[in-house]
């Protein structure tokens, strides 16, 4: 994709100033402090755009996703899609939000109801929305299972979800993210559980249903090396914030921001040399939610502190590049 | 259709479950077929009638099979009654009336004496009194005079043992005894034979008729025995089989499945409804259960629908309450409701049709074996004195028999039969659930 294609396309779902804080308590009365798991992060998704939210385990990444599916509520910004702020839709304005927004798990075998057979979990989002006509149901559901290549169909109908290999689980709740031909696929790790073997075909059935259905998608991981596969733009989150955005090569070539660098460091590309080479990791560990460093989140461990600067201010966005974007101050113009 | 067929398979596996299961299946049969053959209100008149309607059965004796087992033989109750064997009764003119002789045979093959022996004549009219003359005659040919009167009223009953000038004329022995004894034996030894009681009755006009019925007590009695007010057993320990069953499978159905309802409400709605619930349960685990249902049976009614009503109601907020709540709060975190929010499932097909299924295979063997506690339940309501005032269940035979002092007495039958019936009930539905809770739960196969 050329920067002036990405630019054509319209901004349909954007994220604004997002917080999303979760309430601490302690026996149950009185709130006595917040986890600030998505802290001010804004960004906008294009049409048919795939982008990747990168960060390690703890650093909100889920907490967005859930947010951008509507089950969380944020405390304080704005979610809207196609020019509709999520917080004022009402049942049936929400119901039309979720048509549009498919979501696929980590967990396949998780997020399969085990009571159900394939057809069962296929129909379930169409009866909730309204389907009503049962030839029809089982139409779209043989053509999505087509679609996620579970061949033949009618073997896969009256199968429970133990019947079936990680794979297998991982095409059905693919599908049934699909079956309400949504405008979005929110993925959250959905390799991540998956044996080596079959991360690839998943990986490339997500991209090709990307390319056919002109699906925008989030892509969420930890785990840089599966990025390539299909995302354009890359946003990196540590702490709550997003430190880094950028297109793929960009990033991955040019990394700005120092924890972008550390977790390219940490990453394993399957290349016999890897297995010799030493990798420095950022000493220390990620911070508590409930009270982050004051400043920039990673000056504590960042090996470019800036005394009196990172450990004061919180950094703005510097834009390096066009499309290339930190959070930190060693870009101060 | 097809879970079904599998679990009967499954089922098939377990001898212990094929034959709780056709317990329970011929149970329930038995239970349809007597509430279609004596219904509601016959089993209620029945049950209820007292002497009007049980006039004929000896009072608290044993079965007839128990026989088998004596060296001893009882006598069985005979029962003859002229309007049914006309053959007995003939007639002979008389001056302006007629004669009506009637002879009654008497097979006596027993070792011991019966009861008591008791006549009802039933004439047409009584204006003009009909008389009466009643003779015995012995296998040997023997014969003596048992009692001559007239008759005042259209039923009119003559008791053998109630009779002082008859007691008088066999020298202070009882009738019963004296009639069958060997003279001068001691202790007295019964004579076997044909004995034949003569009666003849005198009327004063052409169109009087007199008819008699002869029962003569024994001291066995049909296939259950009778109690102290000369019922058969057999009414209420087979209508027990039906309102057994039906208090148990009501209380244990609406008790587990409110239960579980209510706790997948609380788990899935969380905050102040599960607080609520929670709460009330708590409260509920320590109020006494038995003194509140007693408490209900003594001043506000002992109607088994309202001793039902309050056992589920006590039942609902109870411990399986928070065992529910456990699973679901589980299940409730699972990524499959998740998925379900996000492709906007509302919050009542999330607890029906997500929650709730995972609960089914803990529930239905826990509802199978559920059953006979609330039987025994009822039962021991029962014997405390709260059964239903007027249907005959098990418990109240027990109370019966207890309050008569069945077992003090030697009356073993009174007690043994409705335990036996209660006893089986119990096994049956809890080896059944036993068997269920294995196909449903595999992991406990092993065990």
């Amino acid at each position: 994709m050329t920067e002036t294609a990405v630019d054509k396309r319209d901004a349909f779902l954007r994220i604004n100033n997002l917080h999303v804080w979760f309430e601490l308590r302690r026996f149950g009365f009185g709130v006595v402090g917040h986890v600030k798991a998505v802290d001010d992060v804004t960004f906008d998704l294009h049409r048919g755009e795939a982008i990747a939210i990168v960060g390690e385990s703890g650093c909100g990444k889920s907490s967005l996703m859930k947010t951008i599916l509507g089950l969380h509520k944020p405390v304080k910004g704005e979610v809207s899609f196609e020019g509709k702020r999520l917080s004022e839709l009402d049942r049936k304005g929400l119901r039309w939000y979720r048509a549009h927004v498919g979501y696929v798990q980590q967990d396949p075998y998780g997020a399969l109801p085990p009571f159900m057979t394939v057809q069962r979990i296929l129909e379930e989002p169409l009866i909730v929305h309204g389907v009503k006509d049962r030839a029809e149901r089982e139409a779209r559901v043989r053509r999505v299972l087509e679609e996620v290549k579970m061949h033949p169909v009618d073997d896969f109908l009256g199968k429970f979800p133990h019947m079936l290999s990680g794979g297998q689980q991982q095409r059905v709740v693919i599908a049934r993210a699909m079956i309400l031909e949504p405008q979005i696929i929110v993925a959250d790790e959905p390799v991540s559980m998956l044996d080596a073997s079959v991360r690839v075909e998943i990986l490339k059935l997500l991209r090709g249903l990307q390319e056919a259905h002109n699906l925008a998608v989030i892509y969420i991981t930890h785990d840089l090396s599966t990025v390539r596969y299909f995302s354009e733009r890359i946003f990196v989150m540590y702490a709550g914030k997003i430190v880094e955005k950028g297109r793929v090569d960009d990033l991955l070539n040019q990394p700005l921001h120092p924890y972008t660098r550390a977790l390219l460091t940490g990453t394993s590309e399957p290349d016999a040399r890897n297995a010799l080479t030493y990798k420095e990791v950022p000493p220390g560990e990620p911070p508590s939610l409930v009270t982050p460093p004051p400043g920039c989140r990673y000056h504590p461990r960042c090996p470019h502190v800036i005394a009196g600067l990172c450990d004061v201010q919180a950094p703005p966005e510097f834009q390096r590049e066009k499309d290339h974007l930190t959070a930190c101050w060693l870009y101060k113009e | 259709m097809n879970s079904l067929s599998r679990t009967l398979r499954d089922l098939s596996q377990y001898p212990s479950a094929i034959v709780s299961l056709i317990i329970i299946v011929l149970m329930l049969v038995v239970s349809i077929g007597v509430v279609i053959a004596i219904p509601y209100k016959e089993a209620v008149r029945l049950w209820r009638g007292g002497e009007l309607v049980w006039y004929q059965l000896p009072k608290t004796v044993p079965p007839a099979w128990t026989n088998y087992f004596r060296s001893r033989k009882l006598p069985d109750t005979i029962i003859v009654d002229t309007r049914q064997t006309p053959e007995i009764k003939s007639y002979e003119p008389s001056g302006d009336g007629r004669r009506i002789v009637i002879d009654i045979p008497i097979e006596y093959s027993y070792d011991e004496f019966p009861d008591e022996l008791s006549l009802y004549f039933y004439t047409t009219q009584v204006t003009k009194p009909p008389f009466v003359a009643m003779r015995w005659e012995k296998p040997d040919g023997r014969d003596s005079r048992i009692a001559d009167f007239s008759l005042q009223s259209t039923r009119q009953n003559y008791r053998f043992s109630q009779d002082p000038k008859l007691i008088q004329r066999l020298k202070g022995e009882e009738p019963q005894v004296a009639l069958f004894a060997e003279p001068g034996s001691q202790p007295p030894v019964a004579v076997k034979g044909t004995y034949h009681l003569k009666i003849e009755i005198l009327t004063f006009d052409a169109d009087t008729d007199v008819d008699v019925e002869f029962l003569q007590y024994g001291k066995v009695y049909g296939l259950f025995g009778t109690d102290h007010l000369r019922r058969d057993l057999k009414v209420g320990l087979l209508w027990g089989l039906p309102v057994a069953l039906l208090f148990g499978l009501a209380a244990s159905l609406g008790t587990s499945i409110l239960a579980m309802l209510i706790a997948a409400i609380g788990a899935w709605f969380g905050g102040w409804v599960d607080e609520l619930i929670q709460r009330i349960t708590e409260v509920n685990l320590v109020l006494p259960f038995l003194p509140i249902l007693i408490m209900v049976g003594t001043f506000y009614s002992r109607s088994i629908f309202v001793i039902l009503g309050v056992t589920i109601l006590l039942s609902i907020f109870g411990g399986s309450i928070k065992s529910y709540r456990a699973i679901f709060l589980q299940v409730r975190e699972m990524p499959y409701i998740e998925a379900a929010r996000a492709y906007g499932a509302s919050d009542g097909r999330i607890v029906v049709q997500y929650l709730i299924p995972r609960i089914i295979p803990l529930l239905v063997p826990a509802l199978v074996t559920g059953i006979p506690s609330y039987v025994f339940l009822e039962a021991s309501l029962a014997v405390l004195g709260l059964g239903d005032p007027v249907l005959p269940t098990w418990g109240k035979i027990i109370q019966d028999a207890e309050f008569n002092g069945a077992l003090y007495k030697g009356m073993y039958y009174w007690v043994l039969e409705p335990s036996f019936l209660l006893m089986v009930t119990g096994l049956a539905f809890a080896v059944f659930g036993f068997s269920l809770d294995r196909i449903f739960n595999p992991r406990l196969r092993g065990i």
